[in-house]
């Protein structure tokens, strides 16, 4: 397979996930806005946009953090270079430079949810239609990858896109546990005290795992358990473990194709064996920030790594 | 419907009735729920932005992606009448590789004094590193698209030579398939030649051109300009189809004698490219020093018998339209034979008395720039206005060399669909042609373009045309 074609799955499918995650912070942002008063619901949407790390250019352009500024900011705001509509663009434009490395069925899945969300995108999106938006955004995710399953061989190319999936979910998931861990961090003095169960949940929701933590902890809601979950639960598929677990068997499911391990399947190591040693009172201890940063340096770092070892550029 | 005006008819006969080819569509159609057809003729659209089958189109804004219309109505050929067309096609496609295999090496015909030799020395498509130079199983035009026009039962005319890089093919292939998933009843009916297996006949034959370099399965990729070209679609769809790489310049390097692609591996080397880019740029080295375009020592490799380059560079030589009307002369030197496809006639404006007569006859007349194409620069005599024709006249005096005319044909029909039924709309047909050592291959079909306005002659797709499935029927 071309370099080039390689970079374009693999591009293809981080601006996928990053699409699709972003549909679900806003969708925990909305939720929140909801049902809590001016102030709150402003500092969510605030936190919002930091998670998407546009926060500089949304406060260039806009004096507060009202809803509809916010998301129509984050999916379609003509002053964002990486809104959602951008982001869904390069999915498909990826997907037509790497056209004959994707099946049929994977492009026409592409082809279709990017017209469906460019005609809800084209116009300025109020509150009865954002719903619709964000789900529309979600099912573009889940009809892709539904079609990469089903479809497509399973040769460099697959593994490729999944390693992609993987490296930006990870980022995803550190990025948001990191601009969230102030409501996380001082929560440890505060065990068994009523903090805000809300905001977790919204964490929890930010990554579409609200029911399946209180499926695993009956109810229970602490940091210490969140952190639990978030970074090192194998079974939760967008926690930093699995998402690592994950990008690991792609990795050497390449390596092995290629018949060489590449000096990114050395570093992915090394970041597994950094997650496989940590209990979460060590993250603590370490501080849940020092921690995260250090996460997302490794996970850059691999995914430039694979770029290099299979000459994504020239 | 709109009863066929004078010009021949695909469908019917002056007095109305249906031509046997069409006999079973007709049948067929005649019980369909006209409303139905029109709901049918939404969905196609829809199937075809859903596949992405979609061009860019010169000059607008490039995310601007546009649908070449797709008419349902089939445009229907009948098993004798296509081995007619494919003869004088096979007849014509050899001439054409002969020509220039003689032009780049002897020049018998011009030391025979059949066509001037100014014809290629002043061809901004002639190419000096040519010269000499044999390609790999001496073939220049492994893929070319011979534009057909019908004016009455037995006339079909040769309109234009493809011999660089004709584009179309992939609607040949996606107006088929888009038929047959909106009417699979029809193809239970009325027995149609297949021409699904194009791309692997494609493949085949590039593959029969390898070049002495190639060591085991010879290595195919198609090189396109990138993402934001107009027939990129195209050129993605061929590769996908082949199962070749598709490379663009910047993916390809020399490196140790031969043209190799970076790969996830590394280099590996090319062995036949189906290039989808113009000669200029192939080698910066060797065409524009100042190009970032291109794969600097191309050439060089080519000329050593490193790599096959299809359709070879210079080729378009032997296609523009000043060689063109030469060809019932060309083909007779070559073949020993008369043209079994007759070319239309053709004014060469260079020529004094010629020239005379087009400008006393402008406004019956369409004049063509010698290297024009896509319908772009070219005059049509009778829909021009007098303000038109007058500047039209200038331009031709300044440059005669630059044009030719021919009369205005009156083009067939075959009708179109439309909301008040089927209307009569002019078509021209572009069948595939394939050369490589084991021979001529020529796809039963092709791309019927049709001019969706009424009364409208240019089919080009720029210029708002559509095409048509084009059916050969079964013996």
């Amino acid at each position: 397979m071309l370099g080039r074609t390689a970079n374009g799955l693999f591009w293809m499918f981080r601006y996928l996930e990053r699409a699709e995650n972003t549909a679900r912070l806003l969708d925990a942002g909305i939720r929140l806005a909801l049902t809590r008063d001016l102030v709150t619901a402003e500092e969510e949407w605030r936190s919002v946009i930091a998670v998407t790390g546009q926060k500089r250019l949304y406060e260039a352009n806009h004096d507060s953090y009202a809803g509809a500024d916010a998301w129509n900011f984050i999916l379609r705001g003509k002053d964002n270079p990486a809104n959602v509509r951008e982001m869904f663009g390069a999915v498909r434009q990826n997907a037509r430079m790497a056209r004959n490395a994707i099946s049929g069925e994977v492009w026409e899945a592409v082809n279709e949810s990017w017209m469906r969300l460019e005609k809800l995108l084209a116009r300025p999106i109020g509150q009865s239609a954002v719903g619709e938006v964000v789900r529309a955004i979600r099912l573009a995710g889940t009809l892709v990858h539904g079609a990469l399953e089903g479809s497509m061989l399973r040769n460099e190319g697959y593994h490729f896109a999944r390693a992609g999936t993987f490296v930006e979910r990870a980022d995803s998931t550190a990025r948001l546990l990191d601009i969230k861990y102030y409501l996380l961090l001082p929560s440890l003095n505060y065990v068994g005290s009523s903090l805000d169960n809300g905001q977790w949940d919204t964490v929890l929701r930010s990554v579409g795992g609200e029911r399946a933590f209180s499926w695993l902890n009956a109810g229970r809601m602490d940091a210490r358990a969140i952190v639990e979950f978030l970074v090192l639960d194998d079974r939760f598929p967008r926690s930093l473990a699995f998402c690592h677990g994950a990008l690991r068997d792609h990795m050497f499911a390449l390596a092995r194709l290629h018949g060489a391990d590449a000096g990114s399947n050395q570093l992915m190591r090394e970041a597994e064996i950094n997650i496989s040693d940590m209990s979460v009172e060590t993250i603590f201890e370490q501080g849940l920030h020092e921690f995260l940063v250090q996460f997302e340096k490794a996970n850059g770092e691999i995914g430039q790594a694979i770029a290099e070892d299979y000459r994504f550029l020239a | 419907m709109d009863r066929p005006t004078a010009n021949f008819d695909e469908m019917f006969t002056a007095d109305g009735s249906v031509r046997p080819g069409y006999a079973e569509f007709c049948g067929w159609y005649d019980e369909q729920d006209p409303k139905w057809l029109q709901r049918k003729d939404a969905e196609a659209d829809d199937s075809f932005r859903r596949t992405g089958i979609t061009f860019n189109v010169y000059g607008e804004d490039e995310a601007e992606e546009r649908l070449i219309p797709f008419d349902m109505v089939p445009r229907i050929i009948t098993a004798a009448e296509w081995r007619k067309v494919t003869k004088g096609i096979e007849q014509r496609v050899s001439a054409i590789n002969s020509l220039l295999y003689d032009l780049y090496h002897r020049q018998e015909i011009i030391r025979a004094g059949r066509i001037p030799a100014h014809l290629f020395q002043d061809n901004a498509a002639w190419l000096q590193q040519m010269v000499g130079f044999t390609p790999p199983g001496g073939i220049y035009t492994h893929i070319v698209g011979i534009d057909l026009v019908r004016t009455g039962p037995n006339e079909f005319f040769v309109l234009e030579d493809n011999a660089r890089t004709p584009s179309g093919v992939s609607y040949m292939l996606e107006n088929r398939e888009t038929m047959m998933s909106m009417f699979p009843e029809l193809f239970a009916r009325v027995g149609v030649e297949s021409v699904s297996n194009y791309p692997r006949r494609l493949a085949r034959s590039l593959a029969a051109c390898a070049p002495a370099a190639t060591t085991g399965k010879p290595k195919v990729a198609v090189l396109t300009p990138g993402i934001f070209n107009s027939a990129y679609f195209e050129h993605a769809f061929l590769a996908d189809q082949m199962g070749a790489e598709l490379v663009e310049a910047s993916d390809l390097r020399v490196v140790g004698g031969r043209v190799q692609m970076r790969t996830t591996r590394g280099f590996e080397p090319v062995d036949v490219l189906y290039r989808r880019v113009d000669d200029e740029y192939l080698d910066p080295l060797t065409f524009n020093p100042d190009s970032m375009l291109g794969v600097p020592g191309i050439m060089d490799v080519y000329r050593a018998g490193g790599i096959t380059i299809a359709n070879a560079p210079g080729a378009g030589v032997a296609d523009d339209k000043a060689i063109y009307s030469f060809m019932p002369e060309i083909v007779e030197f070559y073949t020993g034979q008369k043209p079994l496809l007759p070319n239309v006639q053709t004014w060469r404006c260079a020529d004094e008395d010629s020239l005379a007569y087009v400008l006393d006859n402008l406004a019956e007349l369409v004049v063509k720039e010698v290297h024009g194409s896509g319908g772009y620069g070219m005059l049509i005599g009778p829909t021009s206005s007098r303000r038109e024709l007058a500047a039209f006249r200038k331009k031709l005096t300044a440059n005669p060399q630059n044009y030719i005319a021919q009369p205005t044909l009156s083009l067939s029909t075959c009708p179109i669909f439309t909301k008040k039924g089927l209307a009569p709309r002019h078509v021209d047909l572009r069948p595939f042609v394939l050369v490589s050592p084991d021979g001529v291959d020529i796809t039963p079909g092709g791309l019927t373009r049709v001019a969706l306005k009424k009364g409208s002659l240019v089919v080009n797709s720029s210029q708002g045309g559509g095409t048509k499935d084009t059916w050969v029927l079964k013996d």
